[in-house]
This record gives structure tokens, sequence and C-alpha cells, in this order.
């Protein structure tokens, strides 16, 4: 038998199309081997489905029928994507029963291009985390190592895809979501410019930082899945148009931020991240560049996202779709009881974070100050971009640690965005790319950030750096 | 003696008006009164996770039309905030609304004293959903038809001195915001309503007093009544030594009297800033002068018009402009014949009548049309003006005209109604008389113009009313002023 997880999206599709396998084969295959990874805790529901999809699917075939770019490639959706008459729990027992009444408009597209949507992945409550410890489903291990954490939000979607239990899976990224689990588990990952993808249909956390994006095994299968996410839409006005121009260049710049490498030096990952700048040296002019503010992103990160998240998760209050608390004598019991029983301890902590900075009187000093600090970063990479065609930094300093190592102190979690937040903060693409091990053993990520809309030339450089790194 | 002698009000207003636009503010349901609960609801406006608002185009036109009829600033940059709170029939927890950046800033309405009372902003926003309390514990249901119904909100100045100053405003503006059809106002349903904050300071004071506010008067008795009431009540306190609680009161039309609601402790803090999934608006001075375009002239300006140029009188034309339907009816009557005065009486006794007759269950001002065209109508009135009919044939013709919708013209003729008496015919009838009564012939010498209605009326009861007065009573010299 065939090991599909093994192959790429291309070489599947291409087994399909020739007959040389059918779309229900490979998908059966993914079920076996998602079920016998159970233990890892990615994917937290196959949907009943997914079977009779890839009959349909195979029926297509056999017509002759006009086929989409995606046929008979399983992809699992993150727990906050909504897929009509599915579920979709966010993680969280406030939102276990919660039946989608309609379809993101990624899922349209993906289902537009024949893919078979096949499950839920685990993640953190509300996309609020960074290791998939905090889900109602418990927590997901790391695909390379149980003993550590998936990564977070995106936890269950990157150890699908780094464990082969999936070919594709989609994330959500609003400070590194997509980004870290992805390092951690050794796949790529990318967070498209913001406006790239609709968020139309996503349970959203900060609308304005928020974007989905795949997680893959190579580079060239997420840029095909990202191009297929894409694009302006109507249900959502903040959509852009993002055409992907690519800009060929013989030799690119690559940018290294100094304020990074500053927060970096100290550490044993430094090592790794000197000697694979040594191994593309002779591939890219390497070029100094300097964000002053970077690390101030994690301050306007941890201000703004959950300023709006205050506000977007106000609509989970007991009286609509979520599970309402017993006993309730008034209307403010429904709100205090069932919110405090629903939603866990740093979805709680965020919540109150956002409301504090956006309360009368507090508001210029954290919210307004926050987006003047926003538009700050942003006209520093602006700056930075004139003299690179992507900046390159780790994604993460370290890589996954122990499950339950960090869980006494939310701030020592929070810097673990510390790389991936500025491409949030500044609207800017980024992608992840797994390009050394550690010293135990766990994979590390390397990022790129382009400027905004400048995806193509990222993943090219991408590309580039990722073929030295397999030298030798 | 009042209590309230020794005092003056201060009112300010907040309105909301619901806009006439096909669907809703951020998602393309229908916007319609009476709809079965929750018919007309998507994801978008029963705030499913996920769904993300889209603004309509017409809003921001017609909410631009508002600011231009009442002399507002119209922002070039204007921007949707959210209102955070917690209410079972606010499907976010959210309202999207305007705080910092609103479109329309500044203007104002003239009252017929000539004082001008100032609006501090005209903004945009969503309606809530409304609930249905079953009484003790039997729940609460929600329909949220109403939510996403988009509003303007106008706030005005503290400007007002009496509850007739505010009563006349807010019919100003009702009139207005109708005949630009920018809303229809339809106060009974909640197309209209009032939020009136109110205080009191003695006499002679400058500074403000603390102030009540009362929420949603949807009539201008309530809100007459409401400001009387509470007027009355602050003045008991304050004379009684005591001190207004600043609170929000809820005015009992039924009781004819407010309680409270809830004090300036337990006021919100709606913690608003700029909804990230809406873009800022620009608006180009293109745009202000495309809606410029398509404004019509008000009904103030039509009054005038009325009673200084075609001589009508300022009650009638008071009626006519009611509507804007009822104004452009009468003014495309007048530039089909130019008798105003005459087309006036038409349409405030015969149609207004034919109207009422035809619907006399609940039909609203507001809904009248009438049952025959502006052509017909003065086809009618044109062969009255020629003598070819009298009035009470033109009263026949118009109800032929309605029943059958035939032209009126041509029925007249089929029916036989125009005279057809020729003059040959009345020039002996008038021989006759003259030579068998001579006592007419004496009279005629005397004072022609007396006898003549007499002669005509001799004329016309020969001809069986056939005969056409404005003919008759140009023959008459011809015959009795010859020797």
């Amino acid at each position: 038998m065939i090991d599909y997880s093994k192959l790429s999206i291309f070489e599947i599709m291409d087994k399909i199309k020739t007959h040389e396998c059918s779309a229900q084969e490979v998908v059966e295959f993914f079920i076996q081997k998602t079920k016998e990874n159970e233990k890892l805790n990615a994917i937290v529901e196959i949907f009943d489905d997914v079977v009779e999809k890839a009959k349909e699917i195979d029926k297509k075939i056999q017509n002759n029928e006009k086929l989409g770019k995606l046929v008979g490639i399983p992809v699992a959706i993150k727990d906050n994507i909504l897929y009509s008459t599915k579920k979709a729990g966010c993680a969280s027992a406030f939102m276990q029963d919660f039946v989608s009444p309609y379809s993101a408009t990624i899922v349209e597209k993906l289902l537009d291009e024949d893919a078979i949507i096949f499950g839920r992945t685990n993640m953190d409550e509300f996309a609020m985390g960074g290791s998939t410890e905090k889900s109602v489903y418990g927590v997901c291990h790391n695909a390379k190592n149980f003993e550590y954490v998936a990564g977070g939000s995106s936890g269950g979607s990157a150890v699908a895809v780094s464990a082969g239990l999936v070919p594709v899976a989609i994330g959500t990224d609003t400070g590194g979501s997509i980004r870290q689990p992805s390092s951690y588990n050794g796949v790529v990952g990318v967070k498209p410019t913001y406006g790239t993808v609709s968020r139309y249909g996503i349970v959203a956390f900060a609308s304005s930082l928020d974007q989905a994006s795949p997680i893959t095994k190579t580079i060239s299968e997420c840029e095909y899945v990202l191009k297929i996410l894409a694009g302006k839409d109507d249900h959502d006005q903040t959509t852009i148009q993002n055409d992907f121009a690519s800009d060929k260049k013989d030799k690119y710049r690559l940018g290294i931020c100094k304020e990074v490498v500053e927060k970096l030096k100290e550490r044993a990952e430094f090592y790794n991240f000197e000697n694979a700048i040594k191994k593309v040296s002779d591939k890219f002019e390497i070029v100094d560049v300097s964000i002053p503010h970077i690390s101030s992103s994690l301050a306007c990160y941890y201000i703004i996202a959950p300023a709006e998240a205050s506000s977007n998760l106000a609509r989970f209050d007991g009286v609509k779709y979520t599970k309402r608390a017993e006993n309730c004598e008034s209307l403010e019991d429904v709100y205090v009881k069932s919110r405090s029983e629903g939603f866990g301890k740093e979805v709680k902590r965020r919540i109150m974070l956002g409301n504090f900075v956006l309360s009368s009187g507090y508001y210029d000093a954290f919210y307004g100050k926050a987006k003047n600090v926003q538009k700050l970063i942003k006209k520093e990479f602006k700056t930075a971009f004139l003299n690179c065609d992507a900046i390159i930094l780790p994604t993460t300093l370290s890589t996954a640690f122990k499950i339950g190592s960090k869980n006494s102190d939310p701030v020592e979690m929070y810097m673990e965005d510390l790389f991936t937040v500025p491409a949030n903060i500044a609207g800017i693409p980024a992608v992840s790319v797994p390009y050394s091990l550690a010293e135990n053993g766990l994979p590390l990520g390397m990022q790129f950030m382009a400027d905004e809309m400048q995806e193509s030339k990222m993943f090219e450089i991408a590309k580039i750096f990722k073929s030295q790194m397999e030298v030798e | 003696m009042s209590y309230l002698d020794s005092y003056e009000m201060v009112i300010g207003l907040e309105i909301h008006a619901e806009l006439a636009t096909r669907t809703k503010i951020f998602c393309s349901c229908k916007n319609e009164f009476g709809a079965s609960p929750n018919s007309n609801t998507c994801p978008v406006c029963t705030g499913m996770p996920g769904a993300l608002p889209i603004t309509n185009k017409k809003v921001i036109e017609l909410a631009i039309k508002a600011g231009l009829s009442f002399g507002c600033e119209i922002s070039k940059y204007t921007v949707f905030e959210r209102k955070n709170y917690f209410y079972p029939d606010l499907s976010k927890a959210y309202q999207i609304s305007q705080l910092v950046k609103p479109l329309n800033i500044g203007g104002g309405v003239e009252l017929d004293s000539g004082k001008f009372i100032r609006l501090n902003r005209i903004h945009v926003e969503e309606d809530a959903g409304k609930l249905t309390h079953l009484g003790k514990s039997q729940g609460t249901l929600i329909d949220y038809n109403r939510g996403g119904t988009p509003l303007i909100e106008m706030v005005t100045e503290p400007d007002f001195r009496s509850a007739e100053e505010v009563v006349e405003f807010l019919k100003k503006v009702r009139e207005i915001l109708m005949f630009e059809g920018i809303a229809n106002c339809k106060m009974e349903q909640g197309g209209m309503r009032c939020d009136v904050n109110l205080s009191l300071r003695r006499k002679g004071d400058s500074n403000f007093g603390i102030r009540t506010e009362m929420k949603n008067l949807n009539s201008f008795r309530s809100v007459q009544r409401a400001i009387e009431y509470e007027a009355e009540r602050q003045a008991e306190v304050l004379a009684s030594g005591g001190d207004v609680v600043q609170e929000t009161r809820k005015w009992d039309d039924f009781a004819g009297e407010s309680f409270a609601m809830r004090s300036k402790e337990q006021a919100q803090d709606y913690r608003y800033f700029p909804d990230p999934d809406l873009l800022p608006i620009l608006i180009s001075d293109e745009e202000i002068e495309k809606v410029k375009s398509e404004m019509v002239e008000v009904p103030a300006s039509r009054r005038k018009k009325y009673t200084e140029e075609f001589g009508i009188p300022k009650y009638d034309a008071e009626l006519l402009t009611q509507t804007k339907y009822i104004s452009d009816y009468f003014e495309n009557c007048v530039s089909l014949l130019f008798v105003p005065k005459k087309i006036s009486n038409w349409i405030m006794v015969d149609l207004f009548k034919i109207v009422k007759d035809q619907a006399q269950k609940e039909q609203n001002q507001e809904d009248i049309v009438f049952p025959i065209s502006e052509k017909q109508l003065t086809n009618i009135i044109k062969m009255l003006e020629d003598r070819q009919i009298n009035k009470n044939v033109g009263l026949e013709l118009l109800q032929k005209v309605i029943e059958t919708g035939k032209d009126a013209n041509e029925l007249a003729k089929e029916m036989n109604l125009l005279v057809t008496i020729s003059e040959d015919t009345i020039l002996n009838l008038l021989s006759k008389l003259k030579s068998e009564n001579s006592k007419v012939v004496e009279d005629y010498k005397k004072d022609p113009e007396k006898i003549s209605k007499f002669i005509t009326g001799y004329v016309m009861k020969n001809t069986q009313g056939k005969a056409n007065s404005l003919v008759v009573k140009n023959l008459i010299p011809k015959v009795f002023s010859k020797e």
C-alpha cells in the first residue's frame, strides 16, 4: 500500500487523476493514520461524510468532469472555522455543541476545488495560547516528541500535518498561531499579508490581526494552497486583492534585523541561526536592517488583541448558541454564570485585559497608544524593506517546551510570540520553514518576512534557503 | 400656582429615525416592518460567530442627505465604532455606531419664531432586535428582524425651553426626513423615536441643572406629556429642597407618568473603539454633489411658493405639503394647468374626500395616494374652466374616470356631458325672451349686470343646463343692447 503521508499533494492528485488510486483510498488511508495516532490528540473529529465526499470526487473523475485544484486532497480545519452543519467548538466548553449554520468563505473555496474537508483540529481555546494545552479536548502532543507541546494555538493543525494525518491543515494566525506550532513540529506555515484571506466564517479573535492560512510539509504546497484561499470577498470588507506579483532577481537581499540578533545572542539556538546564515551567504546578499521598535510589537499585541477579543467574544453570552448556565435567576445571572462557567482561565484573562484597556479613561493610554506604536512599527518595516527583499529571523526563541512547564507564568508564555507577533502588527506576510534541529532533537523554524503582498518573493527566498539547508 | 413657575426648562433631544433602505445596514436582509419573527435574519444580523458586516452604501447616501438637509458639515472621513454592552436584543453584544468621527457635524433647524435649534451631530448606527416578555417566569422571546435596521441619530444641543418648541422641532424634522425619502418616520412603528434630556434651572440662572433622560418616546403627544410631567416632577423636587437624581427614566404613556430605570452610578462604560471589521469611510466631494442633486425642494420653501406665488392661503399650503406625494401631485397639476387655487380646492375638498371614503380604516396620512392622475384631474378642471361642463358634471366625471380609468375628455363626449347647444338656439331663446318679457328689457337698460344672471338662468332652464354659460353671457348684449 502506498504511504500517502510521504507524498506531496501534487503527487497525490496525479495518482488520483491518472486512476492510479481513488480519492476514497486516499481518504481512507488518512482516516486510518489519524486513528493510529489518536493519542496525539491533533484531530478532534473526522467528519462523518468524508468517505462519501471522496466517492463523489471519484465519480467526477470517472465522468471526466472538470476537476478542481485540490481534487481529493483531505484538508483538516482548525476548530474555529465554520463548516455548515458541522460542529465548530473553538476548543471551548462554552461552544462544544455549536453547529455551524453556514460555511466560511475559505471552506467554500476548498470545496469548490474538490478538496475533502477532513475534520477539525485541536487548538487553544478561542485561539488564545501558544501550546494547545488549553483545550476542552485535552492537551495536543508534539508530533516529534510526545512529552512536548504542539505549540499553538493551531497546534492540532501543525501536528496533524507533521505526523502525516492529513497533507494540509488550515490554521489561524493572530500573533504567530500558525508559524510557531509549524516551527515546533517541523512543518511549513505561513501568515499572509493582512486581508489576503477572507475571515468570514472564522470565529474572530482579534479582527485586525487574524489571518487563516495553510500548514503543509513543503513551501510549494503552502504557496499553492494559500493562493486558493486568497481573494477579495464580498463578505469581508477588510479583504484585499493580493495578486502575488513576483519580483524575480538573480540575487535577493536578505536582511538581518539587529534588534533580533540582540535578543538571540545569549541563547544556544543562536548557533543554529548563525550557521544557517553562513550556509546561504553566497546565495543571498546579506544586509543589516533595523526595526528599532520591533520588541514593542509584543506590548502592542497584548493590548490590541485582547481589546478586540473582549468585544468579539462578548457575543458568547449564554443567550443564543453558547451553553447557558443552569439555575439563572436573572438576566445578569445568565451572563455572569454562563461566561464564568463557559470560558477558560486564559480566555477570561484576555477578556479582562481587553475590557480594561478600552475602559473610559484608559483608552488613550493603552489602546490609542498601541495603535500609534503599531503605525510606527509598520513604518519601520516599510523602511527596512527599501533595503532588503526579506527579513530572516527565527520563528521562535527556542524549540517546543515540555507539556506543563510554562503554565505558571502567562507572561513567559506570551514571550514565545516575540518573533512572530511583529508580522501581525505590521500586517506583512511571514512564513516559517523548518531548517535545523536543536540540541534536544526538536525542530527549529526559520522565518521570512516580506513587505505587503510580496508573498511570491518571500516563498522564492524561502525555497532557496531551504534548498541550501538540505545540502550536505 | 405651579412649582414650575420659577424655573426654566432646558431640553436636549436624541432622535432616532430608521432609514428608508430596502436592506439592512450591514447585511442584505430586508429592512421591513411586520414580517414574522426572525424571518428577515442571517448570520450577520443574528451575530453568529465568524459573521462580518458589510456597509450598505445606500445607508451612507441617505445619511449624507440628512446631513445636507439640516445644514450639517459632512465628514470626509468617518468611522464606525463598537459600542459594547450586554443585552439580549443586541446579538453581537455590541452596537455598531459612531462616536469620535460621526458622519454629520453641526447644523440645525429654525423654528417659526426664528429661534435656531442647533444640532450637535447626526451619526449612523444599527438598531437592535425586539424582546417580547412573556410574563412571570415564562421567558422572553427575541426577534432579530429589527436588528441591523439602519438608523440615524440626531443629537441636538440643549436649546429647547418648552415642550412646544420640542414638538415643533420634531414635526419639522420628521417632515424633512419624509420629504427627502430619508426615513418613513412611522412613529407608531418605532420608525422615529425620541430621547428627551431635561433639566430645570431657576429663571435667570445660566448654569444647567441636573438632568434626567427619558427614552424612546414615540409620539408627539407622549413627548409633550412626558416633558410636562417630568418638568413638574423636577420642580417639585427642587422646590422642596431636594436634588434631582441624574438617571434614565421610562415614560409610561398609559399611566401618564415616568419612573426611574437606572441611575448614573449604574451607567455603563461602553468601551467604544473603531470596529476593526469595517474600513473607515472616505466621502468625496463628487459623492456629496451627487446626493445634493437628488434632493428635492423642502416643504417650507414649497409653502412659501404656494402662498406667495400661487396665492394659496397658509392653512391650505400646510395641507398640500403634508407629504411629498401630495405636494408633488399638486405641483404637477399646476404645471399642466396654471389655476393653482382651483386645483388646490379640488385636491383638498374632492380628492381628500374620495380617499377618505375609499379607505375608511386606518389609512395613514403619509400613505395617501390619489386615484386619478394629474393629467386627468386637470383635464376635468380645464373643461370646467372652459364652461364646457359645470361643477356637478365635473364631479360626476371625476367618479367615472376613477371607476373606468378612461380619459376624461373622451368620457365627457361619450356620456354626452359637454354643452352642445348652438349659438343660434341661444340667440333664438334670447330673442323670444326679449319679445315676450318687456320687464326684462326695461331692467336690462337700468342694470345689465344684474339682470344677466336671470337671463342666463332662463336659457339654462330651457336647455336643460347644456348651454355654455360663458357663451350665453357673451350673447346677451347682442340681443338686448339692440334697439
